[in-house]
């Protein structure tokens, strides 16, 4: 389903979960590391990276995947993860730290994963998607499944030297892969432009090495879903990988403790009017699809509530836990 | 997914004579026929390896039995090469994954430590990665300070990783197969100076983690000291404790042969009745595994503990700076002699 109702409704899950997610975060460990607020108020802990304002391009993209193509994440990645049709409950329980999470409350917010869905984590390290994403490409390949892997990657990954590697090595082996590089403009807290050489880098870079590039309107998600429908069914007929080149916006800072004070008031205020919902509610709304809209919001908030809810009921992992899914070679021996 | 259908070969020969490099081409082959999962993937190996150890007895290069897409000839990008063999591991296969050298590995060092060994326990145990990483190490002569290091403690020290160090062409068939049947990251760690060693190899899988008698005290089964080696250094100790027994000193030589998870019982119950224990290794001695064999039988028994390894020193490319990273017989003799009070 890739009709504008079906992208809207992925969109406003994904923005429900990230400004939950943010709100059990407040009055946690300060930017500058000292504790804010009352330790027990706080249920998220730890880095949140949050994906507000970039929601169109994980709706776009994962909207023609299956449970069977694979994808790997950032450290933001709890859009790409709801996209790929993980449950927002088991999500929410993995950033409260519950023994019910995902990641039985060994990953957090920077690590979630729904393998039963082909999401094959978010990650700590910039980079480091990319070249796990072309090995499983390569194994789909050699296994013949006819899946795809997708990475989704920001603009600060494509200066580490894995990128050039991944890229290179994907096309030299004609592999069944689309990189998406979710150009939010920035790298942690510092804008990328002035730290990338070139122009249009992330597109450059892939069209160097003679891997089709497609640049798009990032925060317009029916284009994302034309563009990446167009490049999916190329792989999977067998193109070799592709990349999208989504540029958007990242409306919160860094980490959710970070006040993003490097950046203007005006830039940021600026840049909500262009935030992907709006843009596609106005849609909605004129062809006569408002109503509808509303009620897709209100299922979305009410499904996360409901997350929420559930996760601050749900138990924390025995200490015992830690202990186990490290080896099984040897097991116990670290005790 | 489709699966590939496991086949059992038939017509094995049970025993051979094969060097290190062949009885790792072995284990890998045979593997490789049983189980379709098995990929190797690395710089040069269509050409058989580096140090031909992707050729078989016969000297064919696996990718001509196996073909390109199963024995997969890489570009030079060891953080991808090692990447790669996560996602491979994560979609389905049991990928072989070659570094060169220890040396090389070193670029690819988030890939193996934050991602393969990390990905079970940091996922609540969604993902395992059942990846075998080959990191040949040690001196290699005049091979200078890039080319020789022996990195088994760092590797040990990383949760979710097992480390292994075979010493003969038995174990290096042996702990290749059970590396291979292994559902977690295997650091494999072969001597680049044992590549020709040649030696009898049983067709069989040795367990991980156990260590092997590699020299026997006296007939009396009395045992005065305690040597605890791996990989090359287990040769050279056992030269030692054959020069030790000329003086009339007992030593039991033990190949770790698994540096993690290690073989604790037996180390602790040899030291135990030695009361001595030296552990030697071919590493930098500072923060060297060395030091947690010996702490380990501190605390747990009365033994009087020592450890030998070489100077915090790069490897040097002269024969004469060389010579002073390699721990010799000699060295290890007085380590022990002065250990029992004798010298």
């Amino acid at each position: 389903m890739t009709d504008l109702l079906s992208l809207f409704r992925t969109m406003v899950r994904i923005r429900a979960f990230e400004d939950a997610a943010e709100a059990a975060s407040q009055g946690g460990v300060s930017w500058g590391g000292a504790a804010t607020g009352k330790p027990g108020e706080v249920r998220v802990k730890g880095p949140l990276h949050l994906s507000t304002g970039q929601e169109a391009v994980a709706t776009g993209v994962c909207a023609h995947l299956g449970p069977e193509d694979l994808l790997t994440s950032t450290h933001r990645g709890h859009g790409h993860t709801l996209a790929k049709g993980a449950d927002s409950t088991k999500m929410m329980c993995e950033l409260f730290g519950r023994a019910t999470g995902y990641n039985a409350g060994k990953g957090g917010s920077m690590h979630i994963a729904d393998f039963s869905v082909g999401m094959l984590g978010a990650n700590g390290v910039v980079t480091a998607g990319l070249p796990i994403a072309v090995g499983a490409a390569h194994a789909l390949k050699i296994r013949k499944t006819g899946a795809i892997a997708v990475s989704f990657f920001g603009d600060g990954a494509i200066n580490r030297g894995p990128f050039l590697e991944a890229l290179n090595w994907a096309q030299v082996f004609k592999l069944p892969v689309l990189f998406v590089c979710e150009d939010n403009q920035i790298s942690a807290t510092t804008k990328s432009a002035p730290m990338t050489a070139g122009t249009n880098a992330a597109s450059a870079r892939a069209q160097s090495l003679d891997i089709e590039a497609t640049r798009v309107d990032g925060n317009d998600v029916e284009a994302v879903s034309d563009a990446a429908s167009q490049l999916i069914a190329q792989i999977r007929a067998g193109s070799g990988p592709r990349l999208l080149h989504a540029i958007t916006y990242r409306q919160k800072g860094h980490v959710s403790v970070d006040p993003a004070t490097y950046r203007k008031q005006e830039e940021v205020a600026e840049a909500l009017k262009d935030d992907p919902i709006l843009r596609a509610r106005a849609l909605l709304a004129q062809r006569g699809l408002g109503e509808q809209a509303a009620r897709i919001e209100a299922e979305a908030k009410a499904e996360i509530d409901a997350a929420v809810a559930a996760a601050s009921a749900a138990p924390a992992p025995d200490a015992a836990a830690a202990y186990t899914d490290i080896l099984t070679t040897g097991e116990g021996m670290w005790k | 997914m489709t699966d590939f259908a496991t086949t059992n070969t038939a017509n094995e020969p049970r025993v051979s004579t094969l060097t290190y490099a062949q009885a790792a081409a072995a284990a890998l082959q045979e593997a490789m026929r049983a189980d379709q999962h098995v990929v190797a993937m690395g710089e040069d190996l269509g050409r058989g390896g580096v140090f031909g150890q992707y050729r078989s007895a016969d000297g064919r290069n696996l990718v001509d039995i196996f073909g390109e897409e199963r024995v997969i000839d890489t570009p030079i990008s060891e953080a991808t090469i090692m990447g790669a063999g996560v996602g491979m591991a994560l979609a389905g296969l049991r990928p072989v994954v070659e570094m060169r050298v220890a040396d090389f590995a070193l670029c690819a060092i988030d890939e193996l430590v934050n991602q393969a060994a990390k990905n079970r326990y940091m996922f609540g145990g969604q993902g395992r990665v059942p990846l075998v990483a080959r990191l040949p190490i040690g001196i290699w002569t005049a091979s200078a300070a890039q080319h020789s290091q022996s990195f088994e403690s760092w590797f040990a020290h990383v949760p979710g990783l097992v480390v292994v160090a075979p010493s003969t062409p038995a174990d290096n068939y042996g702990l290749l197969r059970s590396a291979l049947q292994c559902g977690d990251p295997v650091v494999y760690m072969e001597h680049k100076e044992l590549w020709g060693m040649s030696g009898e190899v049983v067709h069989e899988p040795v367990e991980l983690g156990r260590a092997r008698v590699a020299f026997s005290a006296g007939p009396s089964g009395r045992t005065d000291v305690t040597l605890v080696s791996w990989s090359r250094q287990v040769h050279v100790c056992v030269d030692a404790a054959r020069a030790l027994a000329e003086q009339g000193i007992h030593a039991e030589v033990l190949d770790l042969r698994t540096i993690w998870p290690w073989d604790r019982d037996a180390v602790l119950a040899s030291a135990r009745r030695s009361g001595h224990l030296l552990v030697v290794h071919e590493a930098v001695q500072a923060a060297g595994f060395g030091a947690e064999v010996a702490a380990t039988v501190a605390e747990h028994t009365d033994a009087r503990v020592a450890r030998l390894g070489a100077p915090r020193i790069p490897v040097g490319y002269a024969g004469s700076l060389e010579l002073e990273s390699r721990v010799g017989v000699e060295q290890i003799r007085q380590s022990a002699l002065r250990l029992l009070k004798r010298a």
